[in-house]
């Protein structure tokens, strides 16, 4: 109980402009944190440079709970690559490898063809209803580096809401009552 | 100014600086590794050719892989012993016991390339597989084709086309590595059974 009546003096014995340099302190936090994922967006041009595998379709190379970092260059597409893609009418970009690839000869247009490695049929099942192929727009990025396991933190921050509220108060409780 | 929340803070930050370092040291290794597999793929039997409804022609192959090294061939190592290579690379900084393990697995997949009228480039995965180990980094295979051989239009009668064995390497962390070798030469027959 003294921890916590410690705590509550220390916040009310701060001052107005203590308050301030924590509140510009907290906004440079946010800020840094966006300047980062911004500057991410425009070095690897792709819209979400960081994913997060959510299903093992995947397996064995990506496990849920992994991390993938995507690039998104003027390269063509090949088959074999690891791409993420979004269906139309659907919310969750999907993480799978490219099969088969037709390009055209005048336009330079890709037509493709993904399957997850753990799958045991290609993702016609998973496009939108009557598509055959994915064209260059759905494609947000290929995968070009891998990280095990970090992304658990997010996906038991979305599917467990309470544990990251806890988090988040922590964490600004520890921003207001730490003194520096 | 020492409490336990600055205490973690900076154990914890000072754990993940090191740990993306080293995952970064890792990724690096990688560049001193030129692995040369040796891959030979023989067209066995066009079993069977199909015009679909749509007028796409369809065949069905029936192919031998092989994969591996070439005793006789010094200078060509095997693909699993030039991860060795970078394994031994990686071992100045981890000092590294029997069980560590820089790759998770190899994907190695053949397809046929062709051109076409229409389509200057025609990608189609035959056959794929999953190395994981290095016992199975050594492989031979007697197979139909896994995926289906659907051409886009009617091109497939005496068509020349490329056979590529790629392999995608799939580190524990960092950056992934692919290559391929081109095998070319192949003809699909004019006339069919």
């Amino acid at each position: 109980m003294g921890w916590i009546s410690e705590n509550v003096e220390s916040i009310k014995s701060i001052q107005i402009r203590q308050i301030l340099t924590q509140g510009v302190s907290l906004g440079m936090i946010v800020t840094s944190a966006l300047i980062i994922w911004k500057a991410l967006m425009c070095i690897t041009g792709s819209e979400s440079p960081v994913v997060v595998v959510l299903s093992g379709s995947m397996e064995p190379g990506f496990k849920r709970g992994d991390i993938l970092f995507l690039h998104m260059s003027k390269d063509p597409i090949r088959a074999g690559e690891i791409v993420v893609f979004n269906v139309d009418g659907r919310e969750i970009p999907i993480v799978h490898r490219v099969i088969k690839v037709h390009e055209r000869q005048d336009t330079g247009d890709v037509e493709i063809l993904t399957k997850g490695d753990n799958n045991y049929g290609d993702d016609r099942l998973l496009y939108a209803h009557g598509q055959l192929w994915l064209q260059r727009h759905h494609i947000m990025g290929r995968a070009v580096g891998f990280l095990p396991y970090v992304g658990w933190v997010t996906i038991i921050m979305t599917e467990k809401p309470i544990i990251k509220y806890i988090l988040i108060g922590a964490l600004g409780l520890l921003v207001i009552t730490s003194k520096d | 100014m020492h409490s336990f929340g600055y205490r973690a803070n900076a154990l914890l930050t000072f754990a993940i600086t090191i740990l993306a370092l080293i995952c970064a040291i890792a990724s690096f290794t990688d560049s001193f590794n030129h692995p040369t597999p040796f891959a030979q793929v023989k067209v066995l039997n066009i079993n069977w050719f199909q015009k679909q409804p749509n007028g796409n022609d369809e065949v069905f192959v029936f192919l031998a892989a092989e994969y591996e090294t070439k005793k006789n061939a010094l200078n060509q190592i095997s693909l699993w012993d030039g991860i060795i290579q970078s394994k031994e690379h990686a071992k100045f900084w981890t000092h590294t016991s029997n069980k560590y393990r820089f790759i998770d697995q190899v994907f190695v997949f053949l397809a046929a390339e062709y051109e076409t009228k229409k389509n200057a480039l025609n990608q189609i995965s035959l056959w794929d597989g999953i190395i994981q180990s290095k016992e199975h980094a050594k492989f031979w295979t007697h197979t139909s084709n896994k995926y289906r051989f659907i051409d886009q239009g009617s091109n497939l009668r005496g068509k020349k086309f490329n056979l590529t064995m790629h392999w995608h390497v799939m580190p524990k962390t960092g950056k992934m590595l692919a290559d391929k070798i081109v095998i070319p030469g192949y003809r699909l027959p004019e006339e069919y059974r």
